[in-house]
């Protein structure tokens, strides 16, 4: 299931604006990677263009190579639609489709594209939801509106959504942060189990965060503001918590700025 | 008021000591002395207040006034029930009564033609300004609706006049004044469905899309489902605001006094025509109260379709 993602050299643009500069890293399968740093250094940009949701964005473009496993994902024949199906991602802020149920919520990403098999649907919601940590407490009001749900509850719901199109890949920008302790540590736990089958990526402003759930970990920084964002060391998480190559790493963990 | 304002100050005293706030401490000396222009503040809530009812009352008058004497003079023919079946063949203007069936008929035929018609081309165009157009194209529609919107409905019907009598020779009709009807509708159709598109978060687009979900997909299924009871809500009030329009039909559908059913030959009966053909006798009591029932029912139609629109909009809105 999981693949490993190769970046070389990317540069990501929004109009004439060059947001992020020549980051080149390797995501492992099956592990969880964290990127850190300040404010406005195109963590949820570059996050972006690994699922090019990037390109969305009026005037967004990219340059470089993004591989997943041996394909690139930036090849003129690849069509973005496919990369999403198989990288999914899940936003900061919980975005339930408000004209649906739960049920249907989880359901979106497969009958949008066309499955109609209720059985299958009927598994797929219930594995997702479990895989969510979340069945238990919606498994007897499947029917009602997503929108109904508690914030954490909205967001693993998010979480169910993505997992359900069984995509290789989780890209996480800030899942946790419009959440209470108590959900961000149901929302920690589930990335814990979940990386046995995913390859997970997480954007977080938590170092703790960081520290608790990740493998690996990417510290972005800019020089100044105006000046593209640059990936400064990724290394494993313990080895970037404790003993850093970079001065300027050392003082954003230690929060010294930043 | 005065006491809702000063429970606001232990806010202030609250924030926690060593918590510096912006500005420094000196900016939080200004908050401690910001108590007393509220007194002032209140003078011109009140103020404002009295204005504004003022207004509201303004307002309010020509709107009950015209609706009195629509109703005192009209209501009573309404009660009959030959005037919801029958119409007004061989009934002169001095005879009384008679039905208002055919116009009644005619008027929700000729509005449903024209919203056959104009609700797809509005909602389309509405769709591709908001999801798909960039550049000179979509300003050009954008300024092309614009335009539209401000033509006379006079001005409409001269046009669909000069094309479908004089350019293609084609006889007048229901269906010309529905075409012109429609040149009407368009830009209503668009500007509201545009501002209700507009009103989708683009979160949904976005959460849509990370789930491998083409964007024509996205755009039918998730951003016009979720804006789906505004554009109806928008639709009603745009068929509501073309089904009084009335020189669309003195220039291109003639009135007459019986059934017609068929919108592409001859004379066809409406209301706002019913209205204007007993205006012509109006110094005659029997028309007179015609006159005032036709516009009754008229109103009440439109009436029915404003609640049927916020009905929809009500219920279809999205639920918690
Ligand atoms: N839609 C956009 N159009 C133009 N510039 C943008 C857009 N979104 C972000 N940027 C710019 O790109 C740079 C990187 O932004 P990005 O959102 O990736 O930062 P971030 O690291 O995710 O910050 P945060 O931690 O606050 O979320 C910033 O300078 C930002 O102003
Ligand atoms: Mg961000």
């Amino acid at each position: 299931m999981a693949k490993r993602i190769d970046v070389t050299d990317l540069n990501v643009y929004y109009g004439s604006f060059k947001a992020v500069e020549g980051v080149s890293m390797t995501v492992e399968p099956r592990s969880v990677t964290a990127f850190i740093g300040p404010s406005g250094c195109g963590k949820s940009t570059f996050l972006r263009t690994l699922n090019r949701m990037h390109e969305v964005i009026p005037g967004g473009r990219v340059e470089g190579k993004v591989m997943l496993d041996d394909q690139d994902l930036y090849a003129p024949s690849m069509d973005p639609v496919t990369v999403r199906r198989t990288i999914g991602m899940v936003f900061q802020r919980p975005n339930p489709f408000p004209t649906m149920s739960i049920y249907d919520n989880v359901a979106a990403g497969l009958r949008l594209n066309g499955v109609k098999n209720k059985k299958t649907l009927d598994g797929i919601v219930e594995s997702s939801l479990k895989g969510a940590n979340l069945w238990t407490e919606v498994k007897d009001r499947l029917n009602k509106p997503g929108a109904g749900l508690s914030g954490g509850q909205q967001q693993r719901l998010c979480i169910a959504r993505a997992i359900a199109v069984q995509p290789q890949v989780l890209l996480m920008d800030e899942p946790c942060s419009a959440l209470d302790p108590i959900s961000t540590l149901a929302i920690e736990d589930l990335i814990n189990e979940l990386k046995s089958e995913f390859t997970i990526v997480i954007v977080t402003h938590n170092m703790q965060q960081a520290a608790r759930v990740s493998d690996r970990t990417a510290f972005f920084n800019l020089k100044a503001t105006g000046e593209p964002g640059r990936l400064i060391e990724i290394d494993d998480t313990t080895r970037i918590f404790n003993n850093p190559s970079e001065q300027s790493t050392e003082d954003y963990i230690s929060g010294r700025f930043g | 008021m005065s006491a809702i304002t000063d429970e606001r100050r232990p806010d202030d005293a609250s924030v926690p000591d060593d918590a510096t706030p912006p500005g420094g401490r000196q900016g939080r000396d200004a908050l401690r002395q910001m108590g007393s222009p509220h007194r002032a503040r209140n003078v011109k809530d009140v103020i404002a207040r009295v204005v504004m009812w003022f207004c509201f009352f303004l307002a309010m008058i020509p709107l009950v006034w015209i609706l009195w004497t629509v109703i005192s003079k009209g209501a009573h023919l309404l009660g009959s029930m030959e005037w919801w079946t029958g119409n007004q063949r061989n009934i002169n203007s001095d005879d009384a009564g008679g039905g208002a069936r055919h116009a009644i008929e005619g008027t929700l035929q000729m509005v449903g033609m024209t919203a056959l018609i104009a609700v797809p081309i509005g909602i389309f165009t509405a769709v591709y300004l908001v999801e798909y157009g960039r550049g000179k194209l979509a300003r050009a529609i954008s300024f092309t609706v614009d335009i539209l919107s401000g033509v006379p409905s006079i001005v409409a019907a001269l046009f669909i006049y000069a094309v479908w009598v004089t350019t293609f020779g084609l006889s007048r009709s229901g269906f010309a004044a529905a075409l012109a009807l429609v040149l009407l509708m368009i830009p209503v159709v668009v500007r509201s469905t545009e501002e209700m598109l507009k009103l989708v978060p683009n979160e949904l687009r976005e959460a849509a899309y990370a789930l491998g979900v083409p964007k024509w997909v996205t755009v039918v299924k998730v951003v016009l489902r979720t804006a789906f009871s505004g554009i109806i809500t928008g639709v009603l009030l745009g068929i509501a605001r073309v089904m009084g329009e009335t020189a669309p039909l003195l220039i291109l559908a003639p009135y007459t006094k019986n059934f017609q059913r068929d919108l592409f030959n001859g004379n066809f009966p409406t209301l706002p025509m019913m209205i204007n053909q007993d205006r012509g006798d109006f110094a005659l009591a029997t028309a007179a109260e015609r006159m005032w029932a036709a516009a009754l029912t008229l109103i009440i139609l439109v009436l029915l379709l404003n609640i049927i629109g916020r009905v929809i909009a009500y219920f279809g809105s999205v639920k918690k």
